[in-house]
């Protein structure tokens, strides 16, 4: 016989996922432990929280875990602001234009089989590993979400709007800021939050490789020198500051929807 | 006519893209060669890839080993991967025991486990597959379980009144009523273990795609990094198509209803 699937009780719930939770931070522990695992190359949960907190204040491969974070942002913020300022443009022409969007489909669509990462080499070679090589990087994550959702919010705009809009003579500048822009917002948004993940991922892939700052940075000299709570480390603090950047622009999604009166 | 049309636009961009490269590259050294390569060079590079083998084997040899990685990776991720979605969609029980642990692991992008990996497994292999995994997993967990929660009830309900065994269920009822939303999990999941096996031979790697491009860039050889983006590219489109062809075949029937 089989049971029916019904939803569990909030408070059942709840409790099983701190037992999910306990259990899995149980094992690492226990295993760190153990003496089964070498404590080298698996620091127990305390430890790494530990390393957290000296890193704050001691520096580790030429900064501290804050400079290294902010290092990493700031590249992140460049990268992630140029995708958006070409994409979305670019993305809305190409849902009103036909001919643009029969131009810049076959060189997207070439491109976009290439994985993000791959681009190191040619990053390192144009821009060095300072601030320059890994921004080419988050770019080219960030960059296809952006053009792919605001030309979709482009293509789904009724299209009598934009024939009264073109009937009334609106140039092209005002065409994509007052008509294509607002229609395709939800959309676009909505590109945007996945962008900056993207864009994330990609930064740390780029950082392991071809940077001399930032989170990644320091991940790599952590592998180097055996430090495999340190390298733990920066695994946490990408994840957090991942959450807090898709957290911020979640929250601007709601508002702009509220605000645009749709659910 | 309008499909003609759309051609015709689309060829003529890649020749005038093609024009332009040869005539800022070879024609009126625009772009110096050591920045970007001309078409000469990127002529030389491929022969040398394919024949003479850059560095140590062919172009190939590297690309067999990165796919043996790729397949290796991507079929531990999906027997895993798939029954654990199947467990978390069908059991309220399980979902609410794994589901926290995956929540915490998630935020973590998977190149970011590339560092760990390297001091667990070395540069070799088993590196590799384990940061494969470790992208491939989650779409193929998270995509089973959303296509188990949305199987009609009225399929659920036939099953139970007619009294199908457990398994029977699982296997005959579950999996095929979800098979569109697994397939794209396959696919979600094929593309993460492509990227992140590239990133993880770029890191550090003895052979693969990954580490071509890594050797090109060490050697500033352009013509050579440019190939070995192609090749990154071809492949990922490769895989992505096969896995489209294998859908079409497996879950065709879902298609043509526009259940998919």
């Amino acid at each position: 016989m089989i049971a029916s699937r019904q939803p569990l009780p909030l408070h059942r719930s709840l409790a099983l996922g701190a037992i999910g939770t306990l259990a899995f931070l149980g094992f690492w522990a226990f295993l760190a432990r153990s003496g089964l695992v070498s404590p080298l190359f698996l620091p127990g949960p305390v430890a790494v929280a530990e390393r957290f907190a000296t890193l704050t204040e001691r520096p580790f491969a030429g900064g501290t875990l804050p400079a290294h974070v902010a290092s990493s942002l700031q590249r992140f913020m460049v990268g992630y602001l140029l995708a958006a300022a070409v994409g979305v443009p670019l993305g809305l022409t190409m849902g009103w234009s036909r001919l643009l969007d029969d131009i810049v489909t076959p060189i997207f669509d070439g491109l976009r089989f290439i994985a993000p990462i791959a681009w190191v080499p040619f990053a390192a070679l144009w821009f060095g590993t300072g601030i320059g090589g890994p921004i080419l990087i988050i770019f080219a994550g960030a960059f296809p979400p952006c053009l792919i959702n605001a030309y979709r919010g482009a293509r789904y705009i009724d299209a009598r709007l934009l024939e009264a809009a073109e009937m009334l003579g609106t140039p092209g500048y005002r065409m994509i800021a007052e008509v294509l822009l607002p229609a395709a917002l939800p959309s676009i948004v909505a590109g945007l939050r996945i962008s900056a993940g993207l864009g994330w991922q990609s930064l740390v892939g780029a950082e392991l490789i071809v940077a001399s700052t930032g989170v990644g940075y320091m991940m790599v000299q952590a592998q180097g020198a055996v430090s495999t709570a340190t390298v733990m480390v920066g695994m946490v603090a990408i994840g957090l500051v991942g959450v807090i950047i898709d957290v911020a622009l979640r929250t601007l999604e709601t508002r702009l929807r509220r605000h645009h009166g749709q659910s | 006519m309008k499909f003609s049309r759309r051609m015709c636009v689309g060829m003529a961009t890649l020749v005038v893209i093609a024009v332009l490269w040869y005539v800022a590259t070879t024609g009126l050294g625009l772009i110096s060669a050591g920045r970007f390569p001309a078409p000469g060079d990127v002529e030389t590079a491929a022969v040398q890839a394919f024949v003479r083998g850059y560095p140590d084997t062919t172009l190939l040899v590297h690309v067999l080993h990165s796919l043996r990685l790729v397949a290796l990776g991507f079929l531990v991720s999906v027997t895993l991967g798939v029954p654990l979605g199947l467990l978390m969609g069908w059991n309220p029980t399980a979902e609410a025991l794994i589901n926290p642990v995956f929540l915490l692991l998630r935020p973590i992008p998977p190149l970011a486990w590339i560092p760990l990996a390297i001091l667990w497994l070395g540069l070799g292999d088993g590196a590799k597959v384990m940061v494969i995994v470790i992208a491939a997993l989650p779409p193929a967990v998270i995509s089973t379980q959303a296509g188990v929660r949305g199987v009609p009830p009225q399929i659920i309900e036939a099953a139970q009144m007619l009294g199908t065994p457990r398994l029977r269920f699982v296997t005959d009822v579950l999996a095929p009523a979800a098979a569109p939303m697994i397939f794209t999990g396959l696919r979600l999941a094929l593309q993460a273990s492509w990227t992140t096996l590239v990133a993880a031979e770029l890191v550090g790697s003895l052979a693969g795609l990954g580490y071509v491009l890594n050797v090109a860039q060490q050697d500033l050889y352009p013509g050579m990094i440019l190939v070995g983006m192609a090749a990154v590219g071809v492949l990922g489109a490769g895989s992505t198509a096969l896995l489209g062809m294998a859908e079409r075949r497996a879950i065709g029937w879902a298609q043509l209803r526009g259940a998919a």
